[in-house]
């Protein structure tokens, strides 16, 4: 490859990755404790949970701090801004093997499962020993199992606020990347205007995402325990939900360093690894609009 | 912190820092945190060991002796995610981060603070994990897969869940940082096609994590929220199968064995053209075998199910699909054997365990071969004809490739001589035995026994006999490796010098022995016939 450096790049010390392994720990052992906990005990858990994800909140906090304050101090150069893209390209293909997971089991559960519960496929008893009144379908009438977990529910439907999500995902997309256009061209008023537009939008598809999770628990009697349905929907559109609300954290603070003047016209991989998130997050949503909400 | 105007920001060019805690919890020094890889995975190798002495000793004699059931299967499982998760991965990782930014002249790994938080994050997780064997609930004992709905009636799910989530996160970054490192650090002239197999058999292994860690992690959570809020991802009355949980979790599970077993790979084309003194045969089909293993590792999650109930069609495409992994290790096989074909051939320890490897890992791949055939398939799943198989690839396997690895770079690492008599003695201890304590299970197996139980017919009891013996003893071998790494590390008087092995090629043994606290600053020119493997391109 051969690039033209004289000398390499090695950080100095620091105690941040011993504090992030700390924290990281008092968060799961608190979650892990309190999940254990036997019904109606009140474990030490839940207070052990909430320190560990303060802890990790103000653990990025000052990691990132002190990785920005470098990178203002000129300290990090060509070779170590290509190992900082690498790194983001290979964690944002790992979150997409992760939602792989979920949507290899909404396959699975859609196309095999399912039908087979129905009495579908070949040698398949348990159909006709357990449960030989059960038709098999997807949605409102029999996506919650032969025994009907969770009780009878209702879907949501695609071409209402999901459309209207979709719309509005999209919509940031472009008009993130014409603030990175605008970065580019070095037209600060503009960079802060459509990423303004793009944190606004982001926040939008959470509120109108939480107030579909309200209506369908409250009027649809559609929960997460509502069999296979709403665990493959619950599941698949919360943890979408959970990296929206990342990444509008991560495009606020975008804003706000752009605000400070951190970003240069070709020094700004903040910028854009924050970016190319939103956009991965953008695709996820559209294979799920596709696969949870109309098909 | 300081912020100085150079572009090397280390504040200890001079060598390691003397405060323990800045040293060894604050590093940036892949040095440094590759040694903590590899102390932290042999002290896990002792646990997990630990573990395994139990079992055989309540295997030794049919009947319950030592153990309840219950803490025997708390036993097994442990066994399978401490030796997996904190033995051999740590292991692999630790070597590459000691020897990938020696091989390719890079300064350190490219990523220098995420390498040490994917170290810290690992004791963590076996603290939540093994603690599981104090709490109330008792640790996990549906086997180390953790099927449901089995793994869902215990105890401690949640501390199991989330140790498996550090890990992987751990991994992940471990591995993103690899890639990084082999991909943007090498020295210029280091191609691609120039680098030593280790590098390469590491930059596709990291492939490989970042594919299907994420993956485990999302099984595992499915099992999360079906015990813990209610969701029917493995529940048929919700419409959901048990057995997707096993598609998902093999789909992690096999590319992981590869992940076990790729490094080792790399570390055996490293010794054999060394004590051969001839370069590797077929360098490029040696990267291209591991790309293809690589591939079908994808593709062939589902023989580990034959018995479950699959369609007959998934069953032979697995089945055919396994059975073309054959080919890709073939190559592998036949070409260490070539070149050590006309080698002028010495015998130090790494040699030896290179040559039982290559021996007894074929072994290991050949039950494969039987277990990949459906029909027979039938018979031996979950029997201890695979608990056979498996030991065999991954203790004469995975892990002899580690011991051998540790014996070639120790004196790189320590500057200093191992003592040649007692690492044979720990060879030829550690190679009888462990034939003695797995050979056996491939008759028990094929006889019947099934796996993870603690009692069994009387008709089994000669064969678990002598497998516990060999047990006992393989497990007592490994305590003068022990005594033999201590004594190099801290007592030799033998100096090593740079070039520790004379046939021995590569960047890493242009460095002085002990290698020092910071190597390749600067890039290094890279000679080309100083590489391990000659001229690709004659």
């Amino acid at each position: 490859m051969g690039q033209q450096h004289d000398v390499y790049f090695v950080p100095a010390k620091s105690y941040w990755p011993i504090v992030a392994a700390v924290v990281m720990f008092i968060f799961m052992f608190g979650a892990g404790h309190w999940l254990n906990a036997e019904p109606g005990e009140t474990g030490f858990g839940k207070s052990v949970f909430v320190v560990g994800v303060v802890g990790v909140l103000a653990m990025f906090f000052g990691w990132f701090r002190s990785v920005i304050r470098e990178s203002l101090a000129g300290d990090y150069n060509q070779q170590v801004d290509t190992s900082f893209r690498m790194g983001m390209m290979w964690f944002i293909f790992s979150e997409v093997m992760f939602f792989g997971a979920f949507f290899g089991a909404l396959f699975y559960i859609r196309m095999f499962s399912v039908p087979w519960l129905g009495g579908e496929g070949h040698g398949v008893l348990t159909h006709q020993f357990l449960w030989s009144d059960y038709t098999a379908a997807w949605g409102a009438n029999g996506g919650n199992g032969p025994a009907k977990i969770g009780g009878a529910f209702e879907t949501v439907p695609a071409w209402g606020l999901p459309l209207l999500n979709t719309l509005i995902l999209l919509t940031s997309s472009v008009t993130v990347t014409i603030a990175h256009h605008a970065l580019r061209a070095g037209h600060r008023g503009r960079i802060l205007l459509f990423l303004g537009l793009t944190v606004l939008l982001g926040a939008t598809f959470l509120y109108f995402q939480a107030h579909e999770y309200i209506e369908a628990y409250h009027e649809l009697n559609l929960t997460l325990g509502s069999g296979v349905y709403g665990s493959t929907f619950f599941m698949l559109t919360g943890f979408h939900g959970l990296h929206v609300t990342l990444g509008t954290i991560m495009l606020a603070v975008i804003w706000l360093r752009v605000l400070k003047g951190h970003f240069s016209k070709d020094h700004h991989f903040g910028f854009e690894a924050v970016a190319w998130y939103w956009h991965f997050v953008d695709v996820v949503w559209l294979g799920l609009f596709m696969f949870v909400y109309i098909l | 912190m300081s912020y100085a105007a150079t572009h090397d920001q280390h504040d200890d060019h001079h060598g390691a820092p003397k405060s323990f805690f800045q040293r060894w919890c604050m590093s940036t020094n892949h040095k440094d945190i590759g040694t903590l890889y590899l102390i932290f995975a042999l002290t896990m190798f002792f646990i997990g060991g630990s573990f395994a002495m139990v079992i055989r000793a309540e295997l030794f004699k049919p009947g319950l002796q030592l153990v309840q059931p219950y803490f025997f299967n708390e036993l097994t499982t442990l066994h399978g995610l401490v030796m997996i998760f904190g033995a051999i991965m740590p292991a692999f990782v630790g070597l590459g981060n000691w020897m990938i930014p020696l091989m390719v002249g890079a300064p350190d790994m490219a990523l220098p603070r995420m390498n040490n938080l994917s170290f810290w994050i690992l004791p963590f997780a076996f603290i939540l994990m093994l603690s599981t064997l104090f709490l109330p609930g008792g640790a996990p004992a549906g086997g180390w897969t953790m099927y449901p709905p089995l793994s869902l009636q215990g105890g401690s799910l949640a501390y199991v869940v989330f140790a498996i989530h550090l890990m992987g996160i751990s991994s992940i970054m471990g591995a993103i940082n690899i890639i990084a490192t082999i991909l943007n650090m090498r020295a210029p002239g280091m191609d691609l096609l120039k680098m030593p197999v280790f590098v390469w058999s590491w930059l596709i292994t990291a492939f490989l994590l970042i594919a299907v860690m994420p993956v485990l992690a999302g099984a595992v959570t499915m099992l999360l929220t079906d015990k813990y809020f209610g969701t029917s991802f493995f529940n048929p009355g919700g419409g959901g199968d048990p057995v997707l949980y096993q598609h998902i979790f093999w789909f992690f599970g096999h590319p992981e064995v590869y992940i076990m077993i790729l490094p080792a790979f790399g570390i055996i084309s490293e010794i054999v053209p060394t004590f051969a003194r001839k370069p590797i045969f077929g360098y490029k089909a040696m990267v291209f075998a591991l790309a293809c293993i690589a591939f079908l590792s994808f593709i062939v999650w589902a023989h580990h199910m034959f018995a479950v109930g699959m369609p007959l069609g998934a069953d032979l495409f697995f089945m055919y699909a396994t059975m073309l992994i054959a080919v890709p290790t073939g190559v592998k096989v036949f070409n260490w054997v070539a070149t050590m074909w006309g080698g002028s051939m010495t015998f130090e320890t790494p040699m030896l365990f290179a040559i039982a490897f290559i021996i007894l890992f074929t072994i290991g791949g050949f039950s494969g071969l039987m277990l990949a055939l459906v029909p027979a398939d039938f018979q031996y799943q979950d029997t201890f004809f695979v608990v056979a198989h498996f030991h065999y690839v991954l203790v004469t396997g995975a892990l002899f490739a580690i011991i051998a690895a540790a014996y070639y770079w120790l004196p790189k690492w320590t500057g200093n001589m191992y003592n040649e008599f007692w690492a044979k003695v720990h060879f030829w201890n550690s190679v009888i035995w462990v034939n003695v304590l797995f050979f056996p299970q491939h008759f028990l197996g094929l006889a019947g026994m099934p796996r993870r139980i603690p009692d069994y017919n009387v008709a089994f009891a000669n064969f678990n006999m002598v497998s516990s013996i060999g047990g006992f003893l393989f497990g007592a071998s490994q305590l003068i490796f022990i005594g033999v790494l201590i004594h190099c590390a801290f007592f030799s008087k033998k100096k090593a010098a740079d070039r520790v092995w004379e046939g021995a090629k590569g960047l890493e043994w242009t460095v002085p022995s002990p290698a020092p606290h910071h190597t390749f600053s600067v890039p290094p020119v890279i000679h080309d016939e100083e590489l391990a493997h000659g001229n690709v391109h004659a």
